[in-house]
């Protein structure tokens, strides 16, 4: 069993610096699990304290059933990818991959088995003997992920390990870790403040902010129902729309218009938020409809998104391309309202 | 940024009003200016080392009556006599040897242990670090004679005077001077090799943590092969250094001539040979051979070394 779990874990650097607060966390066995959130939200230094390059302040992290707060690094059985690939310059491509089992003192024809086969996977036989400058960005990346294989750890770690790719590179890669996570059939930590990253890759995406966790939950999860305003606003590009409201019982009530609650809920104050393709170009059926006073639009060829004013808030629409709009116009539009959210004003958590 | 820095990455930018045409020009220009400068420094460098070598060759004593470039005058009057008496001398081959007994320890040992506390100071977290780099680079700024007095009596109080013998025949002395010249030698080579280590990045130390190296792995395995450049400038340093010093050996072992290197051997030339200044011409060039291989063997890592830090590499 290589289950991760992160139980009650704090990491204080002074008295009022505290960069990870009460974090709690299972991840499963063979699960790929991304912690995401904008930078210094904690989110490497969890990954640090689980891989023993940092201390752990309170609480306690388990790897299986085994409690490894005082386990040095190396006796984890971890393996780390770096965003930097932190390849030794020195050394070959192959000998970059034998050192984690020099260091174990494997059996030279053990390990070279081992090498060549994550050499294999990864594509880079053709160049056992290159040195770390002569590769491309992506050949780097690869050796540094045959470096964590070859030790067929438990876990890994992965710190923005796709982030000093370019774009197209980049989308490949994602692929192929996929593609290696399914092969290994092991736990995959993977830590990144891009939600792209985050939602085509996770099994389940736990989302940070400010030392604290969010949300755990699958993709689907965190985008069609977020905890609260920051996964909401955190979480899908172009971001949600977020309109102050006043509530009574099933409706809400905005500066522009008046949307349909699924639910009825207390009267008072609150921020509805829908997502840009909420908004269509048909009249909605319970009559949550609103004009957009259009100020930029953006033909993306599949999307057409609409940017302007609905009453007094700023509001984004992802309508069909055919929809015939230009700057200026007031378009009418449609809310689907099962689609909608509904976020307390003081606490921002989630009523639905 | 301004304007005429920007220019040459942007070549296609006349926005900027100048030409590409222009901007070469000026480049040239300040590149011929670069050039002369070099040039001029060079040749006022080597004017006097190239004086030097002419009179070498002169017959004793023409240096006291003339310029070495009257030299190049007729009558041609060049002999290797100077070279004859130098290399005649009868204790020349002992000193050559002593040099060397005197130089390689005294590169080796501070080298070695610069390197090992260099990692301590970059890398090992232990109280009063900080304060502790600070006070040896602090000791860069002592003057070499004040301490003369003490650490002379100290090795007098420990026997390791010129007119004692170790085990293996080995001379006493060379020990004081083995130990002078590391001291000497340590709290810049402390601090040119932390500086370098404390540049390479973290992520490999950490990650040579995970893969399981232990400190002395990581030092031998990674650091190491990692600094060449600084260890070849530093050896350079220290080598130049020590061969070349002539105090600390006259200091530290006097002229006792089991034990007395080169310089002090040359040095006692034209005493011991009366009107013999002319043999120090060709003494000199005799005693530059051996550095200048070192420099020349260890010079393309001498120019990395020197940019070492600066420049991400």
């Amino acid at each position: 069993m290589s289950s991760v779990t992160y139980d009650h874990v704090v990491k204080r650097y002074t008295a009022d610096v505290t960069v990870v607060k009460d974090l709690n966390v299972d991840i499963k066995d063979k699960e790929f699990m991304v912690l995401v959130g904008p930078s210094g939200c904690g989110k490497s230094t969890a990954l640090r304290m689980l891989a023993g390059l940092e201390s752990i302040t309170e609480g306690q992290i388990r790897i299986g059933e085994r409690v490894v707060n005082n386990v040095a690094a190396k006796d984890r059985d971890i393996a780390m990818v770096f965003q930097s690939y932190a390849l030794y310059p020195h050394m070959s491509v192959y000998d970059n991959m034998a050192f984690p089992l020099q260091m174990q003192h494997m059996k030279k024809d053990e390990m070279d088995r081992r090498v060549k086969n994550a050499s294999k996977i990864l594509g880079l036989d053709p160049f056992p003997k290159r040195k770390p400058r002569a590769l491309s960005g992506g050949q780097r990346q690869r050796v540094a992920l045959g470096r964590a294989i070859v030790r067929s750890p438990k876990v890994f770690l992965l710190d923005e390990p796709l982030s000093n790719l370019d774009a197209k590179l980049r989308g490949q890669t994602r692929i192929e870790l996929q593609k290696l996570h399914r092969e290994l059939e092991t736990t995959f930590i993977y830590v990144t403040h891009d939600q792209v990253e985050a939602m085509t890759m996770g099994d389940r995406i736990a989302i940070m902010n400010g030392g604290i966790l969010q949300q755990v939950g699958t993709p689907g999860e965190v985008y069609d129902h977020p905890a609260n305003l920051f996964v909401a606003g955190f979480i899908g590009t172009p971001t949600m729309n977020f309109v102050p409201v006043t509530t009574t019982d099933s409706t809400a009530k905005a500066s522009g218009f008046e949307a349909k609650l699924p639910k009825s809920v207390a009267a008072g104050k609150g921020t509805l938020g829908f997502r840009p393709e909420a908004l269509t170009d048909r009249p909605s059926a319970d009559g949550s409809n609103l004009q957009m006073k259009v100020d930029v639009v953006e033909r993306l060829g599949s999307d057409q998104y609409l940017y302007g004013q609905v009453g007094s808030d700023q509001v984004t629409a992802r309508v069909d391309p055919r929809m015939k709009v230009a700057p200026g116009d007031t378009a009418q539009l449609g809310l689907d309202t099962r689609s909608i959210h509904l976020f307390d004003a003081e606490s921002e958590a989630a009523f639905f | 940024m301004s304007v005429a820095t920007a220019a040459p990455a942007h070549p296609q930018a006349s926005a900027t009003g100048r030409t590409p045409r222009t901007g070469r020009l000026s480049e040239a220009v300040s590149k011929a200016g670069l050039h002369v400068a070099v040039i001029a420094l060079t040749l006022a460098w080597i004017t006097p080392t190239l004086g030097l070598l002419i009179n070498s060759f002169r017959p004793g004593g023409a240096f006291n009556t003339s310029g070495w470039w009257t030299a190049f005058a007729p009558p041609f009057n060049f002999t290797l006599d100077s070279y004859r008496a130098v290399l005649g001398a009868s204790d020349l081959a002992p000193s050559f040897f002593n040099s060397f007994m005197i130089t390689i320890p005294g590169v080796i040992i501070p080298t070695t242990i610069a390197a090992f506390a260099a990692y301590a100071f970059a890398w090992m977290k232990f109280p009063g670090r900080d304060w502790i780099f600070l006070g040896l680079v602090g000791l860069l700024a002592v003057p070499l004679q004040l301490t003369f007095i003490p650490l002379l009596t100290l090795a007098v109080h420990l026997g390791l005077t010129s007119g004692n013998t170790l085990p293996f025949g080995l001379n006493a002395g060379f020990i004081a001077i083995w130990l002078a010249h590391t001291g000497y030698g340590l709290p810049f080579a402390v601090y040119l090799l932390a500086n370098f280590f404390r540049v390479l990045p973290q992520d490999l130390f950490e990650s040579a943590e995970i893969d399981g190296a232990g400190t002395l792995t990581v030092f031998f395995r990674i650091i190491l092969p990692l600094s060449v450049p600084a260890l070849a400038s530093l050896v350079i340093f220290q080598f130049l250094w020590v061969w070349n010093d002539l105090l600390v050996a006259l200091i530290y072992v006097g002229g006792a001539p089991e034990v007395a290197p080169m310089t002090v051997n040359l040095a006692n030339l034209t005493t011991s040979l009366g009107q013999g200044s002319n043999l120090l011409t060709a003494a000199a060039f005799f005693s530059m051979i051996i550095p200048l291989i070192v420099f020349l063997s260890l010079q393309r890592y001498f120019v990395r070394g020197i940019l070492a830090g600066s420049v991400k590499g």
